[in-house]
């Protein structure tokens, strides 16, 4: 009950560590456009934010999307945006680019790639973990 | 025969039992999430090559382009548009959607 009294005295000093998994292709399903809609609203809440990308989520951050044909909002670009609201944490899992053909040059975005040993011992460090 | 498929081959089995059930002749339309499989290095990739010695595989264009993955085709992949899409369904008996 105390540590619920701390959570909501302000926020002041409570800073946990959330993790937001993204492990679906974009435009297929709304999971991948909705996950980031999440974690820039988290961004109002000064947390300890990382996000993973693995499994098809890594396509999420391929570059040189053109979404005109398929008449879709085009939100790769928002990833981009994420350094501006401090969210500076990404992080994609090796294996699953590997699988895909997918390289470091082929993302939008400068991320830290880990392998999938080194991306459960990152998960299973923090407080909240999120999965779309 | 002509089959379709939606979604991502490393995330559902739809395309492999597409492929498995696709007689020697027909057509496999790839559309939405599926075009991934026929992109180079994806892990579908070589099953997909290996299917095309007996069936035509199709990638619906539009759907490449917005996942940005327009020029990693595969070889002998034939990109269509959305009036090739109702080409192949006009051009062929049936239809089979594998959701």
């Amino acid at each position: 009950m105390s540590d619920m009294m701390d959570d909501m005295d302000g926020g002041e000093g409570v800073v946990k560590k959330f993790m937001f998994v993204n492990r679906k292709a974009p435009h297929g399903t709304v999971y991948a456009l909705e996950g980031l809609e999440v974690v820039l609203i988290s961004a109002a809440f000064d947390q300890d934010v990382s996000m993973v990308f693995t499994d098809d989520g890594v396509y999420e951050l391929i570059k040189g999307m053109n979404t005109k044909g398929i008449e879709v909002k085009d939100f790769s670009k928002t990833y981009r945006a994420l350094e501006g609201y401090d969210i500076e944490k990404l992080y994609v899992e090796k294996e699953s680019m590997d699988a895909r053909g997918l390289t470091e040059d082929d993302l939008i975005v400068d991320v830290t790639v880990l392998d999938s040993g080194e991306m459960a011992s990152l998960m299973a460090e923090q407080d909240v973990v999120i999965s779309f | 025969m002509l089959h379709i498929v939606n979604k991502s081959a490393t995330e559902r089995n739809s395309l492999e039992s597409c492929l498995r059930m696709a007689t020697k002749g027909s057509a496999v339309l790839l559309i939405e999430d599926a075009v991934y499989a026929a992109t180079q290095g994806s892990a579908a990739a070589a099953k997909v090559q290996a299917a095309m010695a007996d069936v035509q595989i199709y990638a619906l264009g539009p759907d490449l382009d917005a996942r940005g993955m327009a020029a990693r085709v595969l070889d002998g992949v034939k990109v269509v548009d959305y009036g090739g899409f109702v080409d192949l369904v006009t051009e062929h008996n049936s239809c089979q959607s594998w959701l």
